[in-house]
Order: structure tokens, then C-alpha cells, then sequence
């Protein structure tokens, strides 16, 4: 297959995954075991109540009518209301999602900050202690679950040391007397865009804890990869031609092997975005971060379904996009992927 | 028996124990926990929030049940749950995964664009989208959970029948007219079971882990039956002043989750596959 082939091939296979989702939300949503019109009209609505929110929901329409209509408000950002703030979802979710998609690139960055580095060490002590160390941390990671770790950073950072803040994104004395304006809706970019440094370090601290809960995953994740992919590397012959011409173990391992070994880091890009973008559905709630997490988390206990919906499909559509981008920028470095 | 601790080796050894004694206490709850009628939900107000002693290991919570107990209590929803996710995820994931494999050509493309569509959602989300539009209940949120697990059977089954499929045994059986679901179930599925039961055992980890995950949320079972997930929830609104409340729980899914994920480890070691971070 050609590598234009391929690109046509992964565009028309993401265009039938997002009408499948589409679709798929579109199923949920005729499960749900309430009647969604008597959760529209209002608490204890009356009979008429109930009728006018079914003719305003379509509810009496046949359901390929109603998909086509449903296909199409999601097409255009109409999500609809909410059933418990009666605020447009769509609002919600564009003074939601900076918040969460900040948190989710600082996260992703730290993963493979942590990750790589580590994975390296790991392949280039085989068997020595920083190996079987990583090696013991990265299963660790795999295996803690992000609501129990969230809570474990917050007991050692901000209970026991004091060193950083226990929740939310901004301080009381910024977001309240001082408040920066949402330009772009990341905190940070905010900050240095208004010049204000009190209000950057500030948003910093409180993004640490978060994103580190949501990095420990991938990072364990990361690792493994890394140090699997060195170790191959190490043993190919341009390594072994590097060494007999007498260069430095650490020209070799950095200046040689690590640059072909970067490889299955986008692969950890891709799964670290998409964990943090789950994650945050946990991690935010207990981190009072205002973000999509945490209003699907409370849209759960309050069984505002069509919040739900309207937060899993926004999501999974980033969550495509970013596979798209991540595939088509593998083929583009390594043709060899198209080829498959 | 020792062979099988040679093969797995003490971190494996360990792992398989810690599981094998998870799943007796959930077996035994009733005789193994110390306050059964605690562990079960009876509340014991007078003796709330008592921090780690000799009389309660891990302390009580706000109704002043023993921690110890709810946790035991809890292994079995814990358990219950991570093998019938998987379960219920092998019985639609292998299906699918053999006839697409098996037959190929437009039913495997209709079937593997499906999983597609089904691994294109994040599968927390896509968990909590569809416990949350089945509603709260354990059998509900296990259903959740498996509408996103089933994919990645579907893909590994389909893989090995892919290589099955050119087997001069299984040529040599179509040659002779043997009928297609003869040939699926007799000669193709018993040699394609092998490899992924062995990963749906050790998936019964991340499952159990998901669907604590789901019940922090509010999407497991509803109390007082103990769950791990909804146990650290409700702790949260005492932490860190009771710690004892979230951390027994929270322990608990961690080392149970590290007991498979160490035993997968060592599995696929002695396996002599690679170590990569597939998970």
C-alpha cells in the first residue's frame, strides 16, 4: 500500500469510527432506564410538562429519524441542555475542556519526561539495580489505581509535607481578589500571556499533583517500551561498529542508540493523552480541578445523562483526532508503517 | 508443583498465592471475617471511626463497622466482578474474533471496523457512558466493563485463527468436506484457546481494577454491600484525618492488581516472550 493510499485508507476509517460513536451514544441514550422527557420537564413536572418536553425532544419520532437528528445536533455542538443546571452543554463543555486538555499535556509530558530517561538507565544497566528498581516502579504504576495514588500524593505532598496544594487549580487569592483573564482557558498560557508570574507559579503547583497522578501510567508504560527498544538497538551492528571504534559508552547509548529508540514514544504520546483524558474523569473529582472530569463525575450522581453523552463524545472525538495525527505523523517519519 | 514455582519464580510464586488467598477469604468471607455481620453492612455506631488496633485491624468507618471485615467482604465483589468482565467479554469477543478470521473477506472487515468503533472511545468513558445509561447495580457496571474489554479478545482470537487458518491440518480437514462449525469448534478454537485464556486469566486484574474504578464513581453496586471502589469514595470525605478508611481499600485493589500484573510478567518471562508494555 502506498503511503497516499494509507493516508485516504485512515481518513475514511476515522470518519466511519466517529459515525460508529456517534452512533453508539446514540444507543446509550435509548437505554437509559428514566424517561428522558420526565428528567427534561423539570422536578415533579405535570402530564402536560412531560408532553411538551417529549415534542421538544422529539421522543415520538421513529428512531432513524431521531438518530439523523441527533447525528446532526452533535455535528453542530448542540448538545443540548442540562437536566439539573439547565445550562447549554455547549457552554459547559468550552469552559470545561482548557482545563482538562491542559491538564492532559502537562501530564503526557511529564509521562515521557519520566519515562524515557528511565526506560534508557533501565536498558543500559541490564540487570543492575536501577533496573530491577524501574522495573519494580513501572509495574507498581500499572497496578495503582489513579483514585487511590491522587489521594496518597495529596496525604504525602500537601497533608505531610505542606510543599504543595491540596486541590484545585488557582489559589483563593488570585482566582477571587485578583482573577486572570481566560484568554485562551489554559491557566498557564493565561498567566504569561497577562505577564502575571504570582498567577503562573501559582496555577504550576497546582497542576503538579494531578498531572502526576495521571503521568504514572503511561510513564510506567513508557519505560518499558523505552528500555525493550534500547535493548534491541544496543545489540544491532552500528552499535557494535560504534564500540569497536572507541566511542563512549555514553556517545553510544545517547548519541546512538536512544535517538532510534524514541520510536514507541509516540505510541506512549497517544496512550498517555488518552489516559489522561479517562483519568481525569477520577483524578479530577478528587483534585476539585474544573474540568470535564469532574463535570461528568458529578453529572453521574446527579444522572444528567445527556451531559454524559455529550462529554463521552466530545472526548472520543480528541481522543480520534490525536490517533489520526499520531498514525499519519508515524507513517510520515517511518514509510515503513504505510507498508504494513 | 515445583516445577511450576521454578517456572514462575518467587516474585510469580508470591503473586499466584496472594490471589489464591484473595480468592479463599472472598470464598469464606462469612468465616474468615472477624465482624461478618459488619462486613455485610450491619452498622455498630458506637464504635465509629476507631483508628488500627488490636481489636480492628484496619480500624472502622463512619458506621462503625470493621475495616477488616468490609474488606474481606469486599474481594468478592472485587472478584466477582474482574471474572465476569472478562467472561462475559471472551463469550462476545471470541466469537466474533474466529468467524472474522475464519471466513474473512466482508464479514471480517464489518467485524474488525466494529471493534473499531468500539476501541475508538476511551474505554473508561465508554464504561461509564454505558453504566451510567444502564444504571448503578454490580451486574450493570460488570456489563459496562466488558463493552469495552470484548475488542481486544475479538482482535487476539481473530489473530490466532489467522494463523490457524493455513494449518495443513486444517486444510486437510476442509479438503475432506468437514462442515465450517465443525471445523471451527473441533479443529480451530481448541488451538486458539490456549494463548488467550491464559491472558484473560491475568486480565481478571486490570478488570477488577476498572470496575473499582466504576464504583469510586458511583457505578458499582450500592450500599452496604462492600465494594473497594465505593469503600475508598466514602472514605475520601474523612481523608486525611481517617486515613484508615480509604487506604485498607485502596491497598487492596493495588496489591491484588500488582499479584496479576507481577504474575503476568512472570508468565510471559518464562514464556520467553518480550517484556513490552502492551498492557
Amino acid at each position: 500500500m502506498g503511503l497516499g493510499r494509507y493516508i485516504l485508507r485512515r481518513f475514511v476509517l476515522s470518519a466511519f469510527v466517529v459515525v460508529g460513536v456517534t452512533f453508539l451514544v446514540f444507543i446509550a441514550a435509548q437505554v437509559v432506564p428514566s424517561d428522558p422527557a420526565a428528567l427534561y420537564a423539570g422536578p415533579r413536572p405535570s402530564a402536560e410538562q412531560i408532553e411538551k418536553a417529549r415534542a421538544e425532544l422529539h421522543l415520538d419520532a421513529s428512531l432513524p429519524v431521531r438518530f439523523i437528528a441527533f447525528a446532526k445536533a452533535m455535528a453542530t455542538g448542540d448538545f443540548g441542555v442540562s437536566y439539573k443546571s439547565r445550562r447549554l452543554i455547549s457552554q459547559d463543555l468550552a469552559a470545561f475542556l482548557p482545563a482538562t486538555l491542559e491538564l492532559a499535556a502537562f501530564s503526557t509530558f511529564l509521562a515521557l519526561l519520566i519515562g524515557i530517561p528511565a526506560g534508557a538507565l533501565a536498558a543500559a544497566y541490564r540487570g543492575g539495580w536501577p533496573d530491577r528498581m524501574g522495573g519494580l516502579a513501572s509495574i507498581g504504576a500499572v497496578a495503582m489505581p489513579a483514585f487511590f495514588l491522587a489521594m496518597l500524593l495529596q496525604f504525602v505532598f500537601a497533608k505531610w509535607l505542606g510543599v504543595l496544594p491540596l486541590s484545585g487549580r488557582m489559589s483563593r487569592e488570585i482566582s477571587i481578589s485578583d482573577p486572570l483573564l481566560p484568554v485562551t482557558g489554559f491557566a498557564l498560557i493565561d498567566a504569561l500571556l497577562a505577564r502575571r508570574f504570582d498567577a503562573f507559579g501559582d496555577a504550576f503547583a497546582h497542576l503538579i499533583l494531578p498531572a502526576l497522578t495521571l503521568a504514572a501510567y503511561p510513564a510506567g508504560i513508557a519505560m518499558r517500551l523505552t528500555r525493550s527498544a534500547m535493548i534491541e538497538i544496543l545489540e544491532r551492528r552500528h552499535i557494535l561498529a560504534a564500540r569497536a571504534l572507541g566511542l563512549s559508552r555514553r556517545r553510544i547509548l545517547f548519541g546512538h542508540a536512544l535517538p532510534n529508540a524514541v520510536g514507541p514514544a509516540l505510541t506512549v504520546l497517544g496512550l498517555s493523552f488518552a489516559f489522561a483524558l479517562t483519568g481525569s474523569v477520577l483524578v479530577e473529582i478528587i483534585f476539585a480541578w474544573p474540568g470535564l472530569g469532574r463535570y461528568v463525575s458529578e453529572a453521574i450522581l446527579s444522572k444528567d445523562f445527556p451531559v454524559i453523552a455529550a462529554a463521552t463524545f466530545v472526548v472520543t472525538l480528541c481522543y480520534a483526532a490525536m490517533n489520526l495525527i499520531l498514525d499519519l505523523a508515524q507513517a510520515l517519519i517511518d514509510p515503513r508503517v504505510a507498508l504494513k | 508443583m515445583s516445577s511450576l514455582l521454578q517456572r514462575l519464580g518467587w516474585q510469580g510464586a508470591l503473586s499466584l498465592t496472594v490471589i489464591l488467598i484473595a480468592f479463599g477469604l472472598a470464598l469464606v468471607a462469612p468465616w474468615a471475617a472477624p465482624f461478618p455481620d459488619q462486613g455485610a453492612g450491619a452498622p455498630s455506631i458506637a464504635s465509629k471511626f476507631l483508628p488500627p488496633s488490636a481489636d480492628h485491624f484496619l480500624g472502622t468507618d463512619h458506621l462503625g463497622r470493621d475495616m477488616l471485615s468490609r474488606v474481606i467482604y469486599g474481594a468478592r465483589v472485587s472478584l466477582t466482578s474482574g471474572l465476569l468482565i472478562v467472561a462475559f467479554a471472551l463469550l462476545v469477543g471470541l466469537p466474533v474474533g474466529v468467524l472474522a478470521g475464519y471466513f474473512g473477506g466482508w464479514l471480517d472487515e464489518g467485524l474488525m471496523r466494529l471493534t473499531d468503533v468500539f476501541l475508538a472511545f476511551p474505554a473508561l468513558l465508554l464504561a461509564v457512558l454505558m453504566a451510567a445509561a444502564l444504571g448503578p447495580g454490580l451486574l450493570n457496571s460488570i456489563v459496562a466493563v466488558a463493552v469495552t474489554w470484548w475488542p481486544w479478545y475479538a482482535r487476539m482470537a481473530r489473530a490466532e485463527v489467522l494463523a490457524l487458518r493455513g494449518q495443513p491440518y486444517v486444510e486437510a480437514a476442509q479438503l475432506m468436506g468437514v462442515s465450517h462449525p465443525r471445523i471451527i469448534l473441533r479443529h480451530v478454537l481448541p488451538a486458539a484457546v490456549r494463548p488467550i485464556s491464559v491472558q484473560a486469566a491475568l486480565d481478571v486484574g486490570p478488570a477488577l481494577l476498572t470496575a473499582s474504578a466504576l464504583s469510586f464513581l458511583g457505578l458499582g453496586v450500592s450500599p452496604p454491600i462492600a465494594d473497594w471502589g465505593q469503600m475508598v469514595d466514602a472514605g475520601r470525605k474523612f481523608f486525611p484525618e481517617r486515613w484508615w478508611y480509604s487506604a485498607a481499600p485502596g491497598i487492596a485493589v493495588f496489591v491484588l492488581a500488582l499479584a496479576f500484573s507481577i504474575l503476568g510478567d512472570a508468565l510471559r518471562d518464562r514464556a520467553g516472550g518480550r517484556r513490552d508494555g502492551s498492557a
